[in-house]
């Protein structure tokens, strides 16, 4: 077998693997986009505002420090505690909650009814809001994530998976650099998945989502009030932006590049229809793969490298020239 | 008590159909126009021209012809940032090839250069409609700023991979480089931007822009009674990047001097004449000036009120300026979607009554 083949099979693996977390942001957007027909920007400034109160909870930080010290001139940093990542992670679910309950009361209440444009544009405001508050409230240095689940194990691993190394140079006579983290990413992001699916078919609060998401109105008449479940949207959508959060966080630091992971979402989405859900997750297994190949077989060689910037977006462009729906999108009619 | 039709007779049909039908309005006008010409010239100075002037005349022409493609022909881009960056290197590219011809054919040339890519990629939007639409104009986004951080020819190879604009003179006065006077820049800048709306403005009323108008209420049905949505649709992409081009063009050569691609025209770029558009009015020229003024007011007044009259560190003020403008922006879209330029028609119209309520 050449060396070659083996070369772009990792690197495929990877792009899997790759295209699991882009699809855990899509993920969110698809949540959002299905019951109440708002394209949510911020998700991905969504995820660095729960990766950056779950960091800054388990430190113990006092929000707005900086910017009270600044006022006060007093001198606060933090209550000197560690939180157990479990009570934080639970903590920051509540946190997220809220801003859902907030989002709800103070945004999108008051826009019942606007063109989809307007609510698109209002979510990019709120995702430079979010964004300030986050950076107010926590500062903006680049902060390390490590969640342990139970005391000192259950650590998020990190590093070279040994088993696959061994495994695969014994096959090939190649060892397959593959990140632990990732691995565990996408165990988290089938097990998330699986819950939503549960979550959508067998309880009553799921039916009644899937109800608004078919039609408003009629998820109105028969009793369904809409308020909760966009609240309950919002507030499922912020616990996959956490998750997100979580994955990407412990892989690259919690910092502002994070909430760019929304723009990786967005060709994700585009391949695979705005309203899918299988669709979100094999359109970013595609694009995953796609990019990673791209960059490995044409993009470092000849074009000077850092291809996956757009080609994903080229990707999903020439897609949507042949199929304007998605992968997996609703069939769109329109009539005058 | 002045402002209203009554006593204003128009004899022709040209003097009927004119911008601005209203006595008041047309003197206004004027008299904005000589202010703008004739008096601020004489008193600028470095601070005024690089801090609001430059970038308000700049931007005002982006919203312009954003407000062109998204206002008017209801197709939204969030490619400015790319567009105005194909502006700025063609203008570079133009100004280092032909060092002796004059900058206004160079700036009005990366213009056409622009518009002919913005065609490009918006024969997408023929197929594509609405969010995918939107998304699919990131692509040209992050595509240009990749070719033009990767292909050294656009930057002249040179070490930095930045572009330098060169000292370049019009009628013998220097407009480029770091030693051109404030009032030849800014009038170099209003020249621009004072036809650019006028351009606009007449486009916008006439059978062109009817046409996008159509197309963005509602393609199908214009399509029936007659717009040819191809057409339609790629002269408001030509047009509106035209005038995104030709303030990239100004905001590398006279505004900023040296460009980073990367770091000038990045989406946050997009997002902000986005922003201008959104927060002046959808689909009104007033609107596109209305919210450049806004915008490039905004971070101006916090950084004043913030840092020198508060006294906090300047990283506060720019986090509280993202959670301002974001809250702002999304006050603006529950009060008045439509913008500053709504407010500004209902300010019209209650004149137009005062001092009687009805």
């Amino acid at each position: 077998m050449s060396d070659q083949f083996v070369f772009a099979m990792e690197v495929t693996l990877n792009g899997l693997m790759a295209g699991v977390l882009y699809a855990l942001v899509a993920l969110g957007f698809v949540l959002i986009y299905k019951a109440s027909g708002i394209f949510n920007f911020a998700q991905g400034v969504m995820a660095l505002f729960a990766a950056m109160t779950l960091v800054g909870i388990m430190n113990g930080q006092v929000p707005f420090s900086h910017l009270i010290n600044a006022t006060f001139g007093t001198d606060l940093h933090d209550f000197g505690w560690h939180l157990p990542a479990l009570l934080a992670i639970l903590l920051t679910v509540g946190v997220m909650v809220l801003l859902a309950w907030g989002v709800q009361r103070f945004v999108f209440s008051h826009l019942v009814g606007q063109e989809p444009i307007i609510l698109f544009m209002a979510t990019i405001g709120l995702a430079y809001f979010l964004e300030g508050l986050a950076d107010l409230m926590w500062g903006s240095e680049i902060k390390t994530l490590n969640v342990c689940l139970f005391g000192e194990s259950g650590c998020l691993p990190q590093g070279i998976n040994e088993t696959i190394d061994a495994v695969t140079y014994e096959w090939f006579g190649y060892g397959f650099f593959i990140d632990n983290l990732d691995i565990t990413a996408t165990i988290v992001a089938a097990v998330l998945v699986a819950a939503l699916i549960a979550f959508s078919q067998y309880t009553k609060q799921g039916r009644a989502l899937r109800a608004v998401a078919d039609d408003h109105q009629a998820a109105l008449s028969v009793g369904i009030s809409l308020n909760f479940i966009w609240i309950l949207v919002w507030s499922l959508a912020g616990f996959v932006a956490l998750v997100a959060g979580i994955m990407w966080g412990a892989k690259s630091g919690v910092q502002f590049s994070l909430s760019l992971i929304a723009l990786k979402a967005l060709p994700v989405l585009m391949l695979g229809g705005f309203t899918s859900i299988p669709g979100a997750i094999v359109g970013g297994l595609i694009i995953g793969v796609g990019e990673k190949l791209f960059e490995f077989a044409i993009g470092a060689p000849f074009l000077g490298g850092a291809t996956e910037n757009w080609f994903a977006y080229v990707l999903a462009l020439v897609f949507l020239v042949f199929r304007p729906q998605g992968l997996f999108g609703e069939k769109i009619i329109e009539r005058v | 008590m002045f402002y209203r039709e009554a006593g204003d007779f128009h004899t022709t049909y040209t003097s009927d159909s004119q911008t601005f039908p209203i006595k008041f309005d047309r003197y206004r006008y004027y008299v904005i126009l000589v202010i703008a010409f004739l008096v601020v010239p004489f008193i600028i100075n470095d601070y005024w021209a690089n801090a609001i002037l430059l970038p308000f005349l700049i931007y005002a022409i982006a919203a312009i012809g954003l407000n062109i493609l998204t206002g008017y022909c209801g197709q939204v881009s969030l490619g400015t940032g790319g567009f105005m960056a194909v502006g700025a290197y063609a203008c570079y590219k133009l100004m280092t090839a032909f060092p002796d011809v004059s900058m206004f054919i160079h700036v009005i040339l990366a213009g056409a250069i622009t518009a002919v890519v913005g065609v490009l990629f918006g024969l997408p939007s023929l197929r594509i409609k609405g969010f995918y639409l939107a998304v699919a104009t990131l692509a040209a986004q992050f595509f240009l700023l990749w070719l033009f951080n990767k292909v050294p020819w656009f930057y002249n190879y040179s070490a930095s991979g930045q572009i330098n604009a060169p000292e370049r003179e019009v009628f013998g006065i220097l407009i480029t480089g770091a030693s051109a006077p404030a009032w030849a820049t800014y009038l170099f800048c209003l020249i621009f931007c004072f036809a650019s709306a006028i351009v606009a403005r007449n486009l916008t009323r006439g059978t062109v822009g009817r046409k996008w108008m159509a197309i963005r209420d509602m393609d199908i049905a214009a399509e029936i009674i007659g717009v040819n949505p191809l057409r339609a649709k790629l002269s408001a992409f030509a047009v509106s990047s035209f005038f995104v081009g030709i303030s990239g063009a100004l905001f590398f050569s006279i505004y900023l001097g040296a460009v980073e691609v990367g770091e000038a025209f990045s989406i946050q770029k997009s997002f902000l004449v986005l922003f201008m558009v959104i927060v002046g009015g959808l689909g009104s020229i007033f609107g596109s000036f209305a919210g450049a003024a806004f915008l490039v007011l905004l971070p101006v007044a916090l950084k004043v009120l913030g840092v020198d009259m508060l006294g906090w560190p300047t990283d506060i003020v720019a986090h509280f300026q993202l959670v301002i403008v974001g809250a702002l922006i999304i006050f603006f879209l529950i009060v008045e979607p439509h913008g500053l330029a709504q407010l500004w028609r209902l300010a019209k119209e209650k004149l137009r009554l005062w001092p009687f309520p009805h």
